[in-house]
């Protein structure tokens, strides 16, 4: 399936190759640099390109391109899911995905890649599994490993591999037993120029850290699982008893794992938790333009807008901005034309605001577009759906394990449009 | 590689590990010198003893590779380390070796007998991933080994060993695509393979190396139906994808009364009134969805295994894997009846919060999705709505979903959408979304004006590309009805002066001719702009002045003529043929003279014929014929090894291929499994029994019945009773017997699944004959019946039951009744078993009242059960017993007859043979009409009251090379005769089974007889100077030494020599020494030289070595021969 993986930096410098069969020239990379520098944005190369002897199918993470090439029919999604699979584990074993780290675990990197993929088909792909088999680094270790000569690979053979929850492995332990569970919706929402809500969405996410001794069997329920419109699930869960009792079920891995994702039933009306009133004008003459924003609490249910923040992907012609702002402090680049207001707390009483002028460049037109708002914002202990955890509940193993529930509002893609 | 640029990346690639490197400059890359000191430095490292050293050298040797730097003149340097303990230096290793073993093809084979050794390693993952690592290494000369690895390996009693080998066999086909024929077959094993861990990978294998072999999945469908939620994710888009190209074979269209009614689209809201609040009692709708549809096409009715498809890949769509998610969608869109295909809609649209990659896939499927089924993602339009910050390639196809998703309903709401996005800075969405606009006006009449007009305002806009895009697409719109929009016209004439976009001014153009009666007094007038500036124009936009011009002369020549022949001369000499010749071709049209043929006469009728408007179809119109979700799809061309997506049949094929019949595998044993036996079960284990007899999925739809056998468990968790929980789900029952039953133990109970385990674990080490008591009964009640179950499914494991079920009569008498390839564990297992088998009778006996299946938990050799595949085509059982899973072993007889008496195999057990009982020995004598045969003596015993006549052998099915030469016919065997005949088999050196029928008046039986390695061999004499010669030729890898610990009752010479010539047909050399012994021989076929040395120490220590040129003979020798010393 996977003939060979580069990994290609920002400037188009391959750094790291691996071939899972026989070796295929990096030239082959030249395709894709072509269209690479066609694109005027590195989100916009296609990620399924072809060439007369192969396929290139690619992914764009952490600004670095995780290109894979095929050479026969493969689902373009098999392939893509497992090269973010692969940045995933990347970024669980080193903390980021980024072409630094990469370079500096270089051997861990090209362990892992071996044991990911077996002739081009996926073997390992559970962190759990590979933290079995390969140990990521942590600082003492690697002290210990300059000193001893030790290694970072397992001594122990994986036994994940072979069991019917690979998932998990066995005999954990722990002193403190614990059970995170955060509950984190993101708005997804389009308003118009007047503040009316074009299309406006839930997603819903239940990460999970779970540190719990042995094989204890979970069982999370809602107060009201009927808000749940489409969900999916980590392989843990057991869907039928979805199906048929709407509680989660599960023999959770270690650590920390998504545990399900899901979506707000489209019938409830969505809570938009703040109002914009903006007004952005460039005028003909004097190449300037004005910006005015003022944010405001509309339906927070009693909570406090935190993290508030806007970005705004300036027209090509400003040039600068000249602002002022009541609350927090705004930055715009000038290379990427981003203007970013960090503002912070949401106070109602001082509502914050921005204002001033943007000066464009001369003799250019006015942009016929005014640039939307991107908004985002956090509350806390709030699911803005308004889902509620009832109660979790182990079997399997004797100790009382500590539990807690967290709940968490933010903006996912919110945009104003103007 | 060229060598300087190699030598350039060695020096980059010598650095140390971590330490970022950006490119090589060339002028270091010339010192030679200090290349070869760096490489000598890591060689160094290489061979020193210090694992620490070794490490750090392999390190940095792989970051060369990961660079892509090249390190191939390291390989002797770093192949001498493939034995290595340490674990990382050695995946370190093999990291290398797998690169470079193509490249260095005779020194890889070093490495070769490192892995032969790992393949017969006790762990089961030293032996996967030396299976794994020899399989990986492309070198052609180990074809053979490799495929008798893989063979071996897939009769493993690990799962995950087989799991592995399922890999390599893609790996060993693309090497080699010859092998092909022999691959199949062990494919064709691995897809009977019931264990989750298994499946997805040796689909896989199915769809590279045999795809067109459809007919191998019949018996494993409803297997592989069952399992699939089980599966890992990976494997499980594989199956889905595979079983979509299946079930379009061999089941009908769904949808075939309503494909006539398809085109109306009225269909398509029937469905979608039920979607929307499908949120509660989703099943109870559809069940109700079903019936209805049933009773309307009554003639159709769905195949309950199309169904069960359906049924269990739903769930799927709960996957987090977008892959996942995808080949489920595919599969409902390409095999579900219309009114089912909608739940796809909503994980689809899931998938659009995915990754930008992920959604790029995705949407363009669901823009092919949107045009067969419109109304499916009608509720989701919303979804499909466009952000400012979407990259550019989604934005595009965000807008090709919503103009497929336009009606006259919501085509208001879409078309204010629109303006928001033509306001947008990225001009080429912009152009996209006029051409949606476009394409919105063609379709939907209503609309067209108010598309018309927002267009036209569109030409004042400031960015040409706008405008440009704008004019074609108004110019498309224009076609339909041109003399309503004289006006337009007149305005786009006036654009020629500001336009520059060429495909703009074309259109214009060409617009104006076209319908220059429109606009008679503008088009002279833009036709003498036109003149003006034609030097200056490209290409298209001349040709169009060219028709332009044509045309006017043509309506108005009075005006026009002079222009007209200007513009023709200047393309006359215009520096593209294309516009001479256009030139040259219309002047001749239009401007009669007397040469000019009847053509001119018609000229206005071609000029000036009524054009069709033009259709705006969507590019993704027809794409369906591709299976979704395929890269073929995605690219909208067939790509390399791609499976089309076969028609559905006219009529349905036989869907009794499907059924398995457990019994067929096994001819001569079943009625082993006689029948009185099973009389005996519990009362549930009845209930099971009919259940498997049953269908195992309901005709109903619902849901009711679990597909996922964790929910199946986890009922009982909750419920009361446990034990029948589990039971009470029908085809839940199903995925659970499949699964190694561990699994069930986990969900129900912690405690009892680490007893499980644990217990499991003993099992696989050692018999355990001690009852747990601890268990309390009901526990192991469930126990049983999963294992049963099991042992049901698995027709192999009857073996077991036979020994259960005759365990009341005696000993002998059970051991009688073992079928032919159980004969080899028995008579080892009759060494061991003796002291402890009369004490084992009376538990039986005593828990015999509680049910007969209890016996399970103490029989001193459950792993036969906890290897739920094949095990009878492997007959490994007897070291397995041992916790050996030495594989090769298979070929040996492995007991050690307490004299040199030749051992008898059966052949035919009296039972099956319905009084006939055959027994064979090889006779070790030549067989005399051929030499390169070996001699198989045949017994024949009649116990039955009547006589058998004609006893002759037929339909002799034998590996390529191998021959037989049959035994005379017996005319007569009267009850209670005994007959002897002997029959020759060339064997080819190698242990395939020859398979043959046996045949009487009346019955033929299926048999088979399999040599072990050691008959494969006639002795020969030689001396010791001779041998020691032989010897000396034979090194390398045709020797391999094995050091081992002689059992204690073998220590002296004589039994040592005893025993090796019972495992092998070998002569003893004459030796000086008393501690060492030599045999020789020469295999039957090949006459290859077969020599045998055990080297005595102190201890009981022992070296053996085996030299033989066939590797293959070799080490299977060293593996008999070594269980024959040792036990």
């Amino acid at each position: 399936m996977i003939h060979s993986l580069f990994l290609i930096n920002h400037s188009g410098d391959i750094f790291l190759e691996k071939h899972w069969k026989s070796v295929i020239s990096r030239s082959v990379c030249d395709y894709f640099f072509e269209v690479k520098e066609k694109a005027v944005d590195p989100e916009n190369v296609p990620p399924v390109l072809q060439t007369p002897h192969h396929y290139l199918i690619s992914i764009y993470r952490g600004k670095l391109f995780f290109l894979s090439v095929v050479q026969t029919e493969v689902p373009p999604l098999f392939v893509i899911e497992f090269l973010h699979r692969v940045a995933d584990t990347f970024q669980d074993y080193f903390g980021e995905c980024s072409e630094g780290v990469i370079k500096d675990n270089l051997v861990t990197v090209y362990e892992l890649l071996e044991e990911m993929l077996d002739n081009g088909f996926p073997l390992a792909t559970e962190s759990n599994v590979l933290k079995e088999m390969i140990r990521p680094p942590n600082i003492l270790r690697s002290v210990v490993n300059t000193l001893t000569g030790g290694s970072n690979v397992g001594d122990t053979l994986p036994t994940g591999q072979l069991s019917n929850v690979p998932w998990r492995r066995a005999g954990v332990k722990y002193t403190n037993n614990e059970a995170y569970f955060d509950i984190i919706e993101e708005i997804d929402a389009i308003l118009d120029k007047s503040g009316t809500t074009v299309f406006a969405e839930i997603q819903g996410v239940v990460e999970a850290c779970v540190r719990l001794t042995g094989m204890p069997d979970l069982t999370l329920s809602f107060m009201n699982p009927r808000l749940l419109d489409d969900v999916s699930f980590h392989p843990c869960v057991r869907f039928k008893r979805w199906e048929s009792e709407r509680v989660l079920s599960f023999i959770p891995p270690d650590g920390n794992f998504t545990l399900m994702t899901y979506h707000v039933s489209s019938q409830n009306l969505v809570a938009i938790p703040v109002y914009v009133k903006q007004s952005i004008n460039f005028f003909e003459t004097g190449s300037c333009g004005r910006l005015e924003i003022t944010i405001g609490p509309k339906q927070n249910m009693g909570k406090t807008v935190e993290g508030l923040m806007v970005t705004i992907h300036m027209p090509k012609v400003v040039l600068s901005a000249n602002l002022t702002a009541t609350q927090g402090n705004y930055t715009y680049d000038l290379t990427t034309k981003v203007l970013v207001w960090d503002i912070g707390k949401l106070n109602p009483q001082k509502l914050p605001n921005l204002r001033g002028s943007l000066s464009m460049q001369a003799g250019a037109p006015k942009p016929e577009e005014n640039p939307s708002l991107n908004i985002d914002l956090k509350i806390q202990q709030l699911a803005i759906s308004g889902l509620k955890v009832s109660r979790l509940d182990m079997y399997g193993e004797k100790y009382k394990p500590f539990k807690g529930v967290k709940y968490l509002t933010k903006a996912g893609k919110f945009q104003v449009r103007t | 590689m060229s060598a300087s640029s190699a030598f350039n990346d060695e020096k980059g690639g010598s650095s140390s590990v971590g330490e970022p490197e950006y490119g090589h400059d060339p002028a270091s890359g010339g010192i030679f010198s200090s290349d070869y000191k760096r490489h000598d430095d890591l060689k160094e490292m290489l061979d020193s003893n210090k694992d620490s050293l070794k490490l750090e050298a392999m390190k940095r040797i792989v970051a060369m590779i990961a660079r892509g730097k090249n390190a191939s003149d390291l390989f002797p340097a770093v192949v001498k380390n493939v034995a290595c303990k340490n674990i990382e230096v050695k995946k370190l290793v093999y990291v290398y070796l797998v690169r470079y073993a193509e490249e260095q093809q005779d020194l890889a084979l070093l490495s070769i007998s490192t892995f032969q050794r790992g393949l017969k390693d006790p762990n089961q993952l030293i032996r996967a991933s030396a299976l794994r690592v020899l399989s990986s290494i492309r070198v052609t000369i180990i074809v053979p080994i490799m495929m008798l690895a893989i063979k071996e390996a897939a009769s493993d009693m690990s799962p995950y060993v087989r799991k592995t080998a399922a890999h390599a066999i893609p790996k060993l086909y693309s090497l080699d695509p010859e092998q092909k024929d022999q691959l199949i077959e062990v494919i064709e094993k691995l897809l009977a393979d019931k264990t989750t861990l298994v499946a997805g990978s040796v689909v896989m294998a199915f769809e590279e190396v045999c795809p067109e072999r459809i007919d191998l999945i019949h018996k494993n469908y409803r297997k592989l139906c069952n399992l699939l939620i089980d599966v890992e994710e990976w494997g499980q888009v594989v199956i889905i994808n595979m079983l979509t190209r299946y079930a379009r074979t061999q089941f009908l269209n769904p949808n075939i009364n309503e494909s006539l009614l398809e085109e109306g689209g009225g269909g398509e809201k029937t469905f979608y009134g039920s979607d929307e609040d499908e949120d509660e009692d989703e099943e109870e709708k559809e069940k109700k969805a079903e019936v209805a549809a049933m009773a309307k096409r009554k003639p159709y009715v769905m195949d309950p295994d199309h169904r069960l498809l359906l049924r269990n890949t739903k769930p799927l769509l709960q996957s987090r894997n977008a892959a996942v998610v995808m080949a489920v969608a595919q599969l409902y869109f390409h095999l579900a009846p219309k009114a089912e295909v909608g739940v796809i809609a909503k994980a689809l649209v899931r998938l659009l919060r995915s990754h930008s990659e992920v959604q790029y896939v995705v949407l363009q499927n669901v823009a092919t999705m949107t045009i067969k089924r419109r109304g499916m993602f009608e509720p989701y339009l919303k979804s499909f709505y466009i952000r400012s910050t979407d990259p550019t390639q989604i934005k595009v196809l965000k807008l090709e979903v919503l103009t497929n998703l336009a009606n006259e309903t919501n085509i208001s709401t879409i078309l204010r959408e629109f303006q928001t996005y033509i306001r947008s800075m990225d001009k080429d969405f912009v152009a996209a979304t006029i051409q949606a606009i476009g394409r919105c006006a063609t379709n939907i009449g209503e609309v067209r004006d108010t598309c018309l007009n927002g267009l036209v305002q569109l030409l004042s806009n400031r960015d040409e590309l706008v405008v440009a895009e704008s004019v074609v697409v108004i110019k498309k719109l224009l076609q339909m009805q041109p003399e309503k929009h004289s006006d337009i016209i007149k305005h786009m004439a006036k654009l020629t002066d500001n336009i520059q976009v060429p495909m703009a001014r074309a259109s214009i153009l060409w617009l104006i001719g076209e319908y220059c009666e429109h606009v008679p007094k503008i088009a002279p007038d833009v036709l003498r702009k036109m003149a003006k500036s034609f030097t200056n124009e490209e290409d298209i936009v001349k040709l169009q002045i060219i028709n332009l011009a044509a045309k006017l002369y043509l309506t108005n020549s009075k005006q026009t003529k002079l222009l007209t022949q200007y513009v023709l001369n200047l393309a006359k000499y215009d520096q593209n043929y294309d516009i001479r010749d256009r030139a040259r071709f219309i002047r001749q049209l239009i401007v009669p003279t007397e040469k000019s043929g009847a053509l001119s006469k018609y000229a206005k009728k071609l000029f000036l014929a009524l054009k069709p408007a033009p259709v705006l179809e969507s590019p993704f119109k027809d794409r369906d014929h591709f299976q979704l979700g395929s890269l073929s799809h995605l690219l909208n061309a067939k790509a390399g090894g791609y499976q089309e997506l076969p028609d559905w049949p006219e009529a349905a094929p036989d869907p009794s291929v499907r059924n398995v019949e457990v019994f067929t595998l096994l001819e001569r044993v079943t009625t082993l499994t006689s029948v009185p036996e099973w009389t005996k079960c519990s009362s549930r284990e009845k209930r099971k029994e009919k259940k498997v007899e049953k269908p195992f999925y309901s005709d109903s739809e619902g849901e009711s019945g679990p597909t996922e056998s964790a929910d199946s468990e986890s009922d009982s968790a909750s419920g009361s009773e446990s034990g029948s929980g589990s039971e009470e789900s029908g085809s839940g029952s199903e995925s659970e017997e499949s699964e190694e039953g561990s699994e069930s133990e986990e969900e129900e109970e912690e405690e009892e699944e680490e007893k499980d385990k644990k217990k499991k674990k003993k099992e696989l080490k050692k018999p355990v004959p001690e009852t747990e008591s601890e268990q309390s009964s009901e526990e192991e009640d469930r126990k049983i019946e999963r294992k049963s179950k099991q042992r049901k499914s698995d027709s192999e494991s009857e073996s077991d039951e036979d020994e259960e079920s005759e365990s009341e009569s005696s000993q002998s008498e059970s051991e009688d009744s073992e079928s032919e390839v159980e004969v080899k564990k028995k008579k080892k297992t009759a060494e061991t078993k003796p002291p402890s088998k009369p004490v084992k009778k009376e538990t039986k006996k005593e828990k015999k009242e509680m049910s007969l299946l209890d016996l399970d938990d103490f029989e001193p050799a459950p792993s036969p059960q906890v290897t739920p595949v094949n095990t009878f085509l492997s007959n490994s059982l007897v070291t397995d017993l041992e916790g050996l899973s030495l594989s090769d072993s298979v070929l040996s007889p492995a007991t050690i007859a307490p004299s040199s008496a030749l051992k008898n195999y059966e052949l035919l057990h009296r039972i099956t043979g319905e009084g006939l009982s055959v027994e064979y020995c090889f006779s070790r004598q030549p067989f005399s009409p051929d030499a390169n045969m070996v001699a198989v003596q045949m017994q024949f015993t009649n116990s039955a009251t009547s006589d058998t006549k004609n006893l002759h052998m037929e339909d002799v099915k034998l590996q390529s090379g191998m021959r037989v030469k049959e035994f005379p016919e017996i005319e007569l065997l009267s009850a209670g005769e005994t007959a002897t005949a002997v029959m020759g088999i060339d064997f080819c050196d190698s242990t395939q089974a020859a398979n043959f029928q046996l045949c009487t008046h009346t019955r033929k039986f299926f048999v088979s007889i399999q040599p072990p390695v050691g008959e494969l061999m006639r002795p020969i004499f030689l001396t010791e100077n001779e041998f020691k010669k032989e010897q000396g030729q034979l090194m390398g890898m045709n020797e391999i030494t094995e050091k081992l610990t002689l059992d204690a009752k073998c220590r002296n010479e004589h039994a040592i020599v005893q025993r090796v010539t019972a495992a092998a047909n070998l002569s003893r050399v004459p030796c000086g020494s008393d501690k060492e012994c030599r045999f020789a021989g020469r295999t039957v076929t090949s006459s290859s030289l077969v020599l045998v040395t055990v080297a005595t120490k102190e201890e009981g220590a022992a070296q053996l070595t085996v030299n033989c040129e066939k590797m293959v003979i070799g080490t299977m020798l060293v593996k008999d021969i070594l269980l024959a010393l040792t036990q």
